[in-house]
């Protein structure tokens, strides 16, 4: 061992100081917080793909069983929908396909820094990392669960259109807007540990406040209408019934919501919660690791 | 090569940077403070009932105006007891806490080794963990994937490297966790109480890394309670008390003071106190220091003082005041005193009050000590009072049993005959 110590030190380039600025949302290099977000994507995608039985047959089941009976409550017993669109189901299915990234991705986000405990007490990183990566790995469930829209889409005889190349922008909207609820759930929870409770009812409501069972026009009044067309969430929804399904009747959601004066709430709530969410974690994120 | 205590004290550190060597960290008047709510609202509901009670805090300041400068290549220790304020330090270097006030810097990239561990994620398995660390400590996730092997290889996982983290032994898990970051070749390395676990094999093997990386001129922070092992491998140290830098300098210097610090406080059962027979009543029986004042430990470099204070209660021709020092398990070390007589000019009348101070000659390792004491007389008189006090002597040096004695080695290496 002696003889280590003996051994002359080789010259190490030398370093200049920097500042060292204390944990942040986004700080330490935009490289990094990429890598970061893809290898703690994937990796949870592939943990819960490999990690049970059934792997990805349980984040395709899930929707799917709740698309069957919900198909057979609203076509069977209520029919509040069925006449009013032309492809019930392939709606219905997309609807509850794109509302479970929603509720999976922000329910995933509201407790990831704090199971994350154990990296964000002694690692530093850029937090922000964590919410996100439960965002993009629902994101990827959900490309997944489309291939299986799609087919259906094909298989109900809706037939391809310019207009769907407009999903993207949907899709871009949707998932900006549970980025922004999901840094401020996540960042919420760590100072109040009721959000988890209150988010949960919450996601379910907000599955009745938009148009995944029944479509807009199955309101029949116009205020039902423009007030359903305050949530952002309906907006997305709707556009993207009109941009894939292209029915004659689907009112676009400029139209639901009476002219696009009509979609300023949603644009203001849609923008506020972003805003928040964003502005929020990142005046919380410095203080995480002290408040778990 | 001799062993000097001199050397010890002020050791001549082999491979230290010189005062003109570049800093790796830099730090400047650093603050933390923490608010301790004296009621916890954790909910809305309670939040919304009592809205003013969130201002209910109690500040715990953590670290309260720090500053050092630590040389690039240097292997720099931080000691302090709990709650000194050190992990907090070694949290804010390391950018997992931010600080009230104050500046930090720190040139090239830093790997930290917190609370055991680096942090791990316990659904993931062992080898998932190794690059999600590495990535976060700074490497490009293909540098990572080409050295993962390594990593489990160091830490003797081979076997288990698929296994998930939560199934780990808390062995296992040190030694993954010393392994990443060893991998991380980062430029400054945190490391806080790592030779505290782990069996002998692996402590040997952090052993070896520390010497490897200090070989390789690496800037080390370590943080520990453990005085050897700074003073094995620090070229400098630094103790905390309260928040504060109360001493920085050598680590054998660093060591003293902390002991110092460690023991002072912790004493309250010196002076076991005195008793009484027929003949004689002793007052008092204490350890004082050169002064003459009370104390309660000792330093290796200064005598031994004991001083008692007895009453006479009948006449005596002559009295034996005698001291045994003993080690904690009660061994007698050594017994000295003094036989008091009319001959020699002393009053030994009932209602005289004597005092007596004996000084010994301080040859003792490090630990407490008790003093029993024994009044006799040829006229009847008796008494023994076992343990009459106790104190606890600090030594920079850290042997194995109750003496530390002055030695010397010569060697001599010469061809052999094969």
């Amino acid at each position: 061992m002696s003889t280590d110590v003996q051994t002359p030190p080789p010259v190490r380039p030398v370093a200049e100081l920097r500042e060292v600025q204390g944990p942040s949302a986004l700080g330490g290099g935009s490289r990094r917080f990429f890598d970061l977000l893809k290898l703690i994507s994937v990796t949870e995608f592939k943990r819960v793909y490999f990690g049970t039985v059934l792997g990805y047959l349980w984040s395709l089941l899930r929707p799917l069983m709740l698309f069957g009976v919900l198909l057979l409550v609203f076509t069977q017993v209520f029919r509040v929908g069925s006449n009013k669109v032309e492809y019930y189901p392939v709606f219905l299915l997309m609807g509850i396909v794109l509302y479970t990234f929603f509720s999976e991705a922000t329910g995933n986000a509201v407790t990831s820094v704090v199971s994350q405990e154990g990296v964000v007490r002694k690692t530093q990183f850029p937090r922000a990392v964590i919410p996100l990566a439960t965002v993009i790995t629902s994101l990827f469930n959900l490309i997944l669960n489309l291939i299986i829209v799609l087919v259906f889409i094909l298989a109900f005889g809706v037939s391809p259109a310019w207009s769907w190349l407009l999903f993207p922008v949907a899709l871009a909207f949707l998932f900006v807007g549970t980025a922004g609820m999901a840094m401020a759930l996540s960042a919420l929870y760590v100072r109040f540990r009721d959000t988890a409770i209150i988010w949960v009812v919450a996601a379910q409501v907000f599955l009745y406040l938009t148009p995944i069972l029944y479509p807009v026009n199955a309101l029949g009044e116009e205020t039902k209408e423009r007030l359903l067309m305050i949530n952002p969430l309906s907006v997305i929804f709707e556009q993207v019934r009109v941009w894939v399904l292209h029915e004659s009747q689907a009112p676009t959601a400029v139209q639901a919501a009476g002219g696009w004066a009509g979609l300023i709430p949603a644009a203001v709530i849609y923008v506020g919660v972003v805003a928040f969410g964003a502005w929020y974690f990142n005046r919380e994120a410095p203080r995480i690791a002290e408040a778990l | 090569m001799s062993v000097d205590d001199k050397l010890t004290i002020q050791p001549a550190i082999p491979g230290a940077p010189g005062p003109d060597a570049p800093p790796a960290i830099r730090v400047e008047d650093l603050h933390k403070a923490f608010h301790i709510p004296t009621q916890r609202v954790d909910s809305l509901k309670e939040r919304a009932v009592h809205p003013f009670a969130s201002r209910e805090y109690r500040e715990l300041r953590a670290l309260d105006g720090i500053s050092f400068e630590v040389r690039q290549g240097e292997f720099f220790g931080i000691v302090g007891r709990n709650g000194s304020g050190k992990s907090t330090l070694l949290k804010l270097l390391a950018s997992i806490y931010r600080a009230d006030a104050g500046r930090i810097q720190i040139a090239g990239r830093l790997a930290p080794f917190i609370e055991l561990g680096v942090g791990f994620n316990q659904e993931l398995t062992a080898r998932e963990n190794v690059v999600l660390n590495g990535v976060m400590m700074g490497l490009t996730p293909k540098e990572v994937r080409d050295r993962q092997d390594a990593v489990i290889d160091f830490a003797e996982l081979h076997d288990f490297a698929d296994l998930k983290i939560k199934n780990y032994s808390s062995g296992m898990l040190v030694r993954l966790a010393f392994s990443v970051m060893l991998q991380a070749d980062a430029d400054v390395l945190l490391i806080d109480e790592v030779l505290a676990v782990g069996d002998a094999a692996f402590q040997q093997k952090c052993a070896d890394a520390f010497h490897q990386m200090k070989a390789e001129g690496k800037t080390i922070v370590l943080v520990t309670h453990d005085m050897s092992a700074v003073e094995q491998y620090c070229h400098r140290a630094m103790l905390l008390a309260d928040g504060e830098v109360q001493y920085s300098g050598t680590p054998a210097e660093t060591g003293h003071e902390y002991l110092k610090l460690n023991f002072e406080s912790g004493i309250a059962e010196a002076g076991l106190g005195g008793g009484e027979s027929d003949g004689v009543k002793l007052l008092s029986c204490r350890l004082v220091d050169v002064a003459g004042e009370e104390a309660m430990t000792v330093d290796n470099r200064d005598p031994i003082r004991v001083k008692a204070e007895i009453e006479l209660r009948q006449d005596a021709d002559a009295v034996h005041v005698g001291f045994t020092l003993a080690s904690a398990d009660d061994l007698a070390i050594f017994e000295f005193g003094e036989l008091l007589t009319r001959e020699a000019g002393f009053d030994l009348t009932a209602g005289k009050r004597v005092t007596v101070t004996a000084t010994v000659e301080n040859r003792l390792a490090a630990g407490r000590y008790f003093i029993h004491c024994g009044i006799h007389s040829p006229s009847g008189i008796a008494l023994y009072i076992h343990k009459a006090t106790s104190f606890v002597l600090f030594n920079s040096r850290d042997t194995r049993g109750l003496l530390s004695l002055d030695s010397s080695v010569e060697v001599e290496v010469r061809e052999g005959k094969r």
